[in-house]
């Protein structure tokens, strides 16, 4: 049987407000809570809400054979834990279900992943740990953020422990392949990857309510039709798409609701496809070939590559200056500016300073609060310029009393014990006398 | 000695240097004992279908001048005219702003200076109609209100001031703030230029705000040496006693502010904050103010790689200039061309060092302040380094500069503008 694979990736920004230089040194609040609870509420309602509820009906009708996947980023976690909580307990008993899957990635939706530094590792980590608390699930497959992949970074991730890892069936990469495969990475062959199948994703993600579009309307007569038109040797189609394709990028009345409830049955009584997860496609598949790929690709845009949040100046000034701040963040404790970090490394501040309107402006637009790449690039800079100074000062006094504390407790010392070992004092200022 | 002024702007709302110039002669006209009758371009909006509006002081929103500012308006008849002109606007933007609106027009002949206009109430359909709808106005006008003196600010009033000449035949000083030639380098608008040499040429004197300006009158417009009389700008008087608004950064701050266009120079100061930023990462660099090449700046100050030391603050308004100026050590006013440039004033009102280009009208009246050439970038990273630096010299430019600006005072200047009046009248005569 040839398998089928859905993925949903599920996101949210922390948008920034408009923060401006006189705010610099002086406010410390860079998000728009107001935007982004507004925005989080209408998202829940109009998508995450009823679609969860319809791949639980689906589940439960179809007992165990029909399977999803998800990738739900730590910033849209800690969205709606503390704006919508009834949406994670929504997630939660799909979870609960066993027919659902949970990627790991990076926390903020980073793009940590093409910096050379830890940070990378350091953000998977505390994502798994979310979804372990969150879901009591531990994820075995990766996926980075907007599927960017490349061989270094499939190395990174094997080197974490994880089995398998998404990315984009991207042409340049592929040539004549055929995405329907399992393929291997080629530094680590024990890293399996799963390719999307960009046709058919996007015809549902992108073409659905495309009134232009040959094929409108998308029916799963039609839709099934294509896959069984797939290559007979073909193992395994990969649908990945933006979790929010459903009720929010294509709203309710394109039918799209529709669309998905009848998709399974259609698929087990016009196909031989079965569904399966990500995890379950790496154990029962053989990779055919390494895919070699020494450059970056991502599921983005047209040119399916990094262009989206990286290679204009303002992009790359930009990222230069919030990652020239990791040394200094591995020596901070303070959580608050920890937590404000990760926020500010989200990917979408990035794509809003995208200057490559032409081929792919609407999907730009569409996602961007700011009226041109130039202010998202001053706002975000104006931020940065704040967070550098909150953190410069923090790194600052967290020496001062390191270089404090430890006077305080030789003299302490001195006073207990008529002569102290100076060398013990200063090796292991923290531990208590004896 | 009672004048009829074309002029631009009135608090609270002034956009800019031309509407601060306007408003600083006439206070100073009015403490020299002369009647101003103030006309002014105003959008009224729909609910008003008047052409010209007489306001009163009670009119007025502002207060901050209290007794000073009741002297003032006895001395002043303040008139708006519905329209849609303001300063510094170009034929392109004009068209921009009125494109959305419908005009509805009787056809008027090409010339601004034609005599036949069929007045109808509604704004003109492009700005050189617009023009002359205003002058047709002006006419009105100087037919109504006595007058000895007209005096016109700038281009766009000048067939206002040319149209009260021919009404009452009294005298007319042009006032030229900037030429074309300022606004646009070489490649000029051939019928602004054409409408700013035929206003010099009927007027009695052209008054130019700096030598510079006067030269350029007499070179490229072709006018009468003698006809030309400089007449340096001033400075408002601030509200001293204000706090001042500290700086709330480590980094000492400084400070472009006008408008980001060809004119003013941006380019020269990013590339000179490049080269500071080289030696001494601990500056920040700000640039207010808006423009046709901010986008470009903001392109290439992020391809420099300087945006985490280099701030966009925007349009700022009155209050906001104040704050700026606060926390600056710092002021560039690196103009390509500039006839006067009264900011580096109000900068210096501050207690901020300036730093000004050698091709502005300023540096003829200021003596504490750093001049440089505007493509000099070394030289004016140099000036920034030094003031950011050696405290001898950024204390003794705040405190002589603040000095030397309390003594640009547009009393001053009215007093040499009423010597300028009374020698037209008395050769008349």
């Amino acid at each position: 049987m040839k398998k089928i694979c859905f993925y949903f990736q599920v996101h949210q920004p922390y948008r920034l407000r408009t923060y401006r230089f006189f705010d610099i040194g002086k406010k410390h609040d860079y998000f728009d809570d107001y935007a982004n609870r507004k925005i989080l509420i209408k998202v829940a309602e109009k998508c995450y809400l009823p679609t969860n509820q319809l791949l639980l009906e689906l589940i439960q009708k179809h007992q165990g054979k029909f399977k999803v996947c998800f990738s739900i980023t730590g910033t849209l976690l800690d969205q709606i834990e503390s704006y919508y909580p009834e949406v994670l307990k929504s997630f939660q008993r799909l979870a609960a279900t066993g027919c659902v899957e949970f990627l790991a990635e990076t926390y903020s939706h980073s793009l940590s992943a093409l910096r050379p530094e830890k940070e990378f590792e350091s953000q998977v980590a505390l994502h798994t740990k979310k979804i372990k608390e969150l879901f009591g699930y531990e994820p075995t497959i990766f996926r980075d953020t907007e599927l960017i992949y490349s061989d270094l970074i499939g190395e990174r991730v094997f080197k974490m422990g994880y089995k398998g890892m998404l990315t984009e069936g991207a042409k340049h990469v592929l040539g004549w392949k055929s995405p329907n495969y399992l393929y291997y990475n080629t530094l680590e062959p024990k890293l399996k990857l799963l390719l999307k199948n960009f046709r058919l994703s996007d015809d549902i993600a992108f073409r659905f309510s495309q009134k232009s579009w040959g094929d409108w309307p998308l029916t799963t007569e039609k839709f099934v039709s294509w896959l069984n038109l797939i290559g007979p040797q073909d193992e395994i189609v990969n649908l990945f798409m933006d979790y929010e394709t459903f009720g929010e990028h294509q709203w309710a009345e394109t039918g799209i609701f529709d669309f998905m409830r009848a998709l399974p049955d259609r698929i087990f009584s016009n196909s031989n496809f079965e569904f399966v997860t990500p995890s379950q496609a790496v154990e029962q598949l053989q990779p055919v070939a390494g895919m070699s790929t020494p450059f970056p690709i991502s599921w983005a845009d047209e040119e399916r590559d990094l262009t989206a949040w990286l290679g204009n100046d303002l992009q790359d000034d930009a990222f230069a200056a919030l990652y020239s701040l990791k040394p200094m963040i591995d020596q901070c404790k303070d959580p608050q500016i920890l937590k404000d970090w990760l926020y500010l490394q989200t990917s979408d501040h990035f794509y809003y300073m995208c200057t490559k309107f032409f081929s792919d402006g609407d999907v730009h637009m569409y996602f961007n609060h700011y009226s041109s790449p130039y202010e998202a690039y001053i706002n975000y800079m104006n931020v940065l310029a704040d967070f550098k100074v909150r953190l410069e000062k923090a790194v600052g006094e967290q020496a001062l009393r390191a270089e404090t504390k430890p006077k305080k407790k030789s003299v302490a010392k001195k006073k207990a014990a008529a002569k102290p070992k100076k060398k013990a004092a200063a090796k292991k200022p923290a531990a208590k006398p004896k | 000695m009672k004048v009829l002024m074309f002029g631009w702007e009135f608090p609270p709302h002034i956009s800019g240097g031309l509407g601060t110039a306007c408003f600083g002669l006439t206070k100073g006209m009015a403490f020299n004992n002369m009647e101003v009758i103030f006309v002014v371009p105003k959008a009224f909006g729909d609910e008003d279908q008047r052409a010209v509006r007489i306001v009163s002081a009670d009119q007025q929103t502002i207060n901050l001048f209290d007794t000073q500012f009741q002297e003032y308006w006895k001395h002043l008849t303040y008139l708006e005219v519905s329209s849609l002109l303001v300063p510094y606007m170009s034929p392109e933007e004009f068209r921009r702003l009125t494109d959305a609106s419908e005009h509805d027009y009787t056809d008027i002949k090409e010339s601004v200076f034609a005599e036949k206009f069929t007045f109808t109430g509604a704004y003109g359909p492009d700005l050189f109609k617009e023009v002359s709808r205003y002058a047709l106005v002006a006419t009105k006008i100087a037919k109504e209100y006595t007058h000895d003196i007209i005096h016109a600010h700038d281009w766009l009033t000048f067939p206002a001031g040319v149209a009260a000449k021919h009404a009452s035949g009294k005298p007319l000083f042009v006032h030229v703030h900037a030429t074309e030639f300022d606004r646009s380098g070489e490649n000029i608008n051939p019928q602004v230029f054409e409408i700013e040499r035929q206003g010099m040429l009927f007027a009695d004197r052209v008054i130019a705000v700096s030598n510079r300006t006067r030269q350029v009158i007499i070179d490229k417009y072709g006018i009468a040496p003698e006809k030309v009389v400089t007449l340096h700008n001033a400075v408002t008087m601030g509200v001293t006693h204000t706090e001042r608004y500290a700086n709330p950064l480590d980094d000492k701050i400084v400070t472009f502010l006008g408008r980001i266009t060809f004119q003013k120079g941006p380019e020269y100061f990013v590339e000179a904050a490049k080269k500071v930023l080289d030696v001494d990462p601990n500056v920040r660099f700000v640039m207010a103010g808006t423009g046709d090449m901010w986008q470009r700046m903001v392109e290439m100050v992020a391809k420099l790689r300087i945006g985490h030391k280099f701030h966009f603050a925007g349009f700022l308004n009155g209050a906001e200039v104040k704050k700026m100026f606060d926390m600056s050590s710092v002021y560039v006013m690196p103009s390509v061309s500039e006839p006067f440039g009264i900011s580096p004033l109000e900068a210096m009102q501050s207690n901020v060092p300036v730093i000004i280009s050698r091709q502005s009208g300023v540096s003829e009246v200021l003596n504490h302040a750093i001049k440089v050439d505007f493509w000099d970038i070394d030289a004016m990273a140099d000036a920034i380094y030094a003031l950011l630096h050696y405290q001898g010299i950024s204390k003794m430019f705040a405190r002589m500069g603040h000095e030397e600006v309390e003594n640009l005072k547009w009393d001053n200047v009215a007093f040499k503008l009423k010597d300028i009046y009374q020698a037209v009248l008395d050769g008349r005569s």
